[in-house]
């Protein structure tokens, strides 16, 4: 359990992990994530699981290097070990067949969205995907996305891919030019605030995948809790997923800095100590 | 009673070696601790236990009652006379050896429980004397401890060993009791731990100050020697459900899953950066070892600590502040002393050690700097009413007595609900409105046959002991089960 069995960069600041963890693979639905440490001394974070082999009994999280924990993810090689992972957290995505589908990730987030966009596909559903990123190189994903949708669209702030504009701006237009019944939402909490307004505006059932500080992950220490239609929730039992109207974004926003000296002060350490 | 242990001939030699009322004439023994001051700078343990001599001197103390009335308030009915007086006869190896026969965990009993509600308050000393009672507690720990370092740890004796698999979900205190028990008749059991250390909130919740983590390890070594297998980082209801575990052949389940969602208040504020949960803030630091150098996980380090809520979390987090470097460190309780429900002792500890008590007082708000961190609590003034119809004093709000007090952090101890992970994860489980699972008072057994729960996952917020007296208590159901279970296919 934990053994890396492949690892490629998928951006400068964004690899894919495959890890063998035999049951998860088995038991995992999309939405689902787990926990991950790294070495005794380890902190605990969670990872949305963006595929599973089943036959291989692995499953492969998509990490961006941010903090020291995903840094030393990174610095793992094939054949070395992730010390704890444990999982699959959370509960799973419903899958319905709604009619046609607007899946929008954006950066890292477009890893999640992968296995719903998958899953949402197979259920017979029209899938539309807008995948997003600040420049070319941090648009992930591409083919697997577009292997499961019927159409696809990529937006780059910079334009040096597909066309120049923010990810809101690609979802407008195809809400305007067909009849969209449902909207997936992954990506940073800023971007999901905005993309969640826009399909507000057009009256579309949305769902957001949301990623919080989280400790045991499950459901105890309530480090993830988020305001959702004004009451209380915790994203690692509650969710991952919500009704993305409802969800208070500039609180998640606000929770989501609760550590941010401690983990820069710390990342800088890490930094300077595998440096030398 | 023929075989009674009180009459055997060395029992009795003892007795008579001093009179009565030369027992009742000694003093209790007072419990060795570091000085407040040093050790609220550190994370040792405050209480250091008695030496031998000591211990030999309060043993002196117990009258060896015929009805010995302590152990009707013990949860797990120890053999109390009979291993105090080992201890007078200086055959403390005897002593452990018959704590163990009903409570595997003495070690951790004899540092967490609240003896002073239990087996001290029904003590003749204090039930009928009105002295202080004989230091039940203190001397159960003394016995642990000297057999943990005497280097010869008893091992209870298994029965024969059976090829039948049950698993225990779980390894707290309901956890591990129930397991040591199963193990003791010969079941083949597994211990599955969500977290990626073994003890649940005996390692996440209790700190170090209090329950050394070494002791934690020591006592879930017996298990592992009595064949206990231990899996981490594995969550039934997740992982695999309870039917999934029973292909594998496991035929009977304890489930031990403890206490899961905090509880808030639902006051503004309470979502800010700096306002946590108990759970929350005494993990990172007992469990993901926050404070210590080279650990990931950080902490949020308060220099005006407000620790919401009087039990004994509340006192546990309150404490660590101060070891956390807190210059002011308060607790906020809304009733009084009088009502408070953390154990005296630890109460005292925290006074010692400059915890400031701001009762009768709770909080209706909190505020924050333009970032988003706390820096501000509303307190409200409170008074508590008449007794009601249940015998309690309510605390009720006075009118226009809120005031503002600076602050930089703020830990909420107002309990919690039971975990969800497993109720939601069986269908058909009968649950209570607070959705524990729903028992039998005496058997543990649920609405599922062969599923048994105890502790918090049933109690809602209980004590270490009560867990393991639910643990032992289930695990004899489950023994009865799986014998008729045994008949039935037999026929």
């Amino acid at each position: 359990m934990g053994k890396i069995v492949h690892k490629e960069n998928l951006s400068e600041n964004v690899f894919k992990l495959e890890i063998e963890a035999p049951i998860i693979a088995r038991k995992r639905k999309a939405g689902h994530f787990v926990l991950i440490k790294i070495g005794d001394q380890g902190e605990r974070i969670p990872l949305t699981i963006s595929s599973a082999n089943e036959q291989k009994g692995t499953i492969s999280l998509v990490v961006q290097k941010v903090g020291v924990t995903s840094h030393k993810l990174a610095a793992l090689k094939a054949g070395e070990e992730v010390t704890d992972v444990v999982g699959p957290l959370g509960q799973p995505t419903e899958i319905e067949h709604k009619g046609t589908v607007l899946c929008a990730g954006g950066g890292v987030g477009i890893a999640p969205l992968l296995p719903i966009v998958e899953a949402m596909k197979a259920k017979g559903n029209k899938v539309i995907s807008v995948i997003a990123g600040r420049t070319k190189e941090l648009v992930i994903l591409e083919n697997e996305i577009r292997a499961h949708s019927d159409e696809l669209v990529i937006m780059t702030d910079d334009g040096s891919y597909g066309q120049k504009g923010l990810i809101t701006a690609g979802m407008e237009e195809i809400i305007r030019n067909h009849t969209i019944d449902m909207a997936v939402t992954i990506g940073p909490a800023v971007m999901m605030k905005f993309t969640s307004l826009l399909t507000k505006k057009y009256n579309i059932p949305t769902i957001a995948s949301l990623n919080t500080i989280m400790v045991d992950g499950t459901g105890m220490c309530g480090a993830c809790r988020v305001t959702v239609g004004g009451m209380t929730k915790f994203v690692c039992v509650d969710g991952p997923e919500f009704h993305a109207h409802e969800v208070d974004y500039d609180e998640l926003l606000t929770r989501l800095n609760a550590y941010n000296d401690a983990e820069q002060s710390a990342l800088e350490n890490f930094v300077k100590e595998t440096d030398v | 009673m023929m075989n009674d242990p009180r009459n055997e001939p060395w029992r009795e030699a003892l007795r008579k070696s001093m009179k009565a009322r030369e027992r009742t004439l000694l003093e209790r023994t007072a419990m060795n601790e570091v000085p407040a001051q040093t050790r609220r700078t550190n994370y040792d343990e405050v209480n250091t236990g008695y030496t031998a001599e000591m211990a030999v001197q309060e043993s002196q103390r117990c009258l060896d009652c015929k009805n010995p009335t302590c152990m009707e308030g013990c949860p797990v009915n120890i053999d109390i006379p009979t291993f105090v007086k080992q201890i007078e006869a200086r055959n403390f190896a005897e002593a452990a050896k018959t704590i163990k026969q009903t409570n595997i965990f003495p070690a951790i009993c004899g540092r967490v429980c609240p003896q002073e509600a239990q087996c001290e308050s029904t003590c003749f000393y204090t039930a009928k004397l009105n002295k202080p009672s004989v230091a039940i507690g203190n001397l159960e720990r003394f016995t642990a401890d000297y057999e943990q370092q005497s280097g010869h740890v008893h091992i209870p004796e298994i029965k024969t060993v059976n090829d039948i698999k049950v698993a225990v979900i779980g390894s707290g205190p309901a956890g591990l009791a129930a397991a040591s028990d199963l193990a003791m008749n010969g079941y083949k059991v597994t211990i599955f731990e969500a977290l990626h250390e073994f003890g649940g909130v005996l390692k996440y919740g209790i700190p170090e100050f209090r329950l050394p983590n070494s002791i934690i390890e020591q006592e879930i070594s017996v298990l592992k020697e009595m064949g206990v297998t231990f899996i981490k980082n594995f969550i039934v209801g997740k992982t695999a459900t309870i039917d999934d575990l029973k292909e594998e052949g496991f035929e009977a389940f304890f489930v031990g899953s403890g206490a899961g969602l905090p509880r808030f208040m639902n006051i503004p504020g309470e979502n800010l950066i700096g306002v946590l949960s108990a759970n929350e803030y005494l993990t990172r630091v007992n469990l993901m070892g926050a404070h210590k150098p080279g650990h990931d996980t950080p902490v949020l380090y308060g220099k005006k600590v407000a620790v919401i809520g009087g039990g004994n979390t509340a006192m546990d987090s309150v404490r660590t502040a101060l070891r956390l470097g807190a210059e002011k460190a308060m607790i906020i309780y809304r009733r009084s002393f009088d009502e408070m429900p953390a154990r005296k002792e630890e109460i005292q500890h925290a006074k010692d050690e400059g915890v400031e008590f701001l009762n009768l007082t709770n909080p209706v708000e909190y505020k924050s700097d333009d970032k988003g961190r706390v820096n501000k609590v509303i307190l409200q003034k409170m008074e508590l009413s008449e007794k009601d119809a249940s015998g309690r004093r309510r605390p009720v709000p006075i009118e226009n007595s809120e005031y503002e007090m600076d602050i930089d952090l703020a830990v909420v101890c107002v309990g919690v609900s039971p975990n969800p992970i497993i109720p939601q994860s069986i269908t058909n489980l009968e649950l209570t409105k607070w959705d524990t699972i729903q028992v039998d008072p005496e058997q543990f057994n649920s609405n599922i046959p062969g599923l048994f729960a105890g502790g918090d996952i049933v109690r809602g917020g209980a004590t270490v002991i009560l867990a393991m007296g639910d643990g032992r208590k289930a695990s004899a159901a489950m023994h009865q089960y799986l014998q008729k279970q045994l008949v039935t296919t037999d026929n």
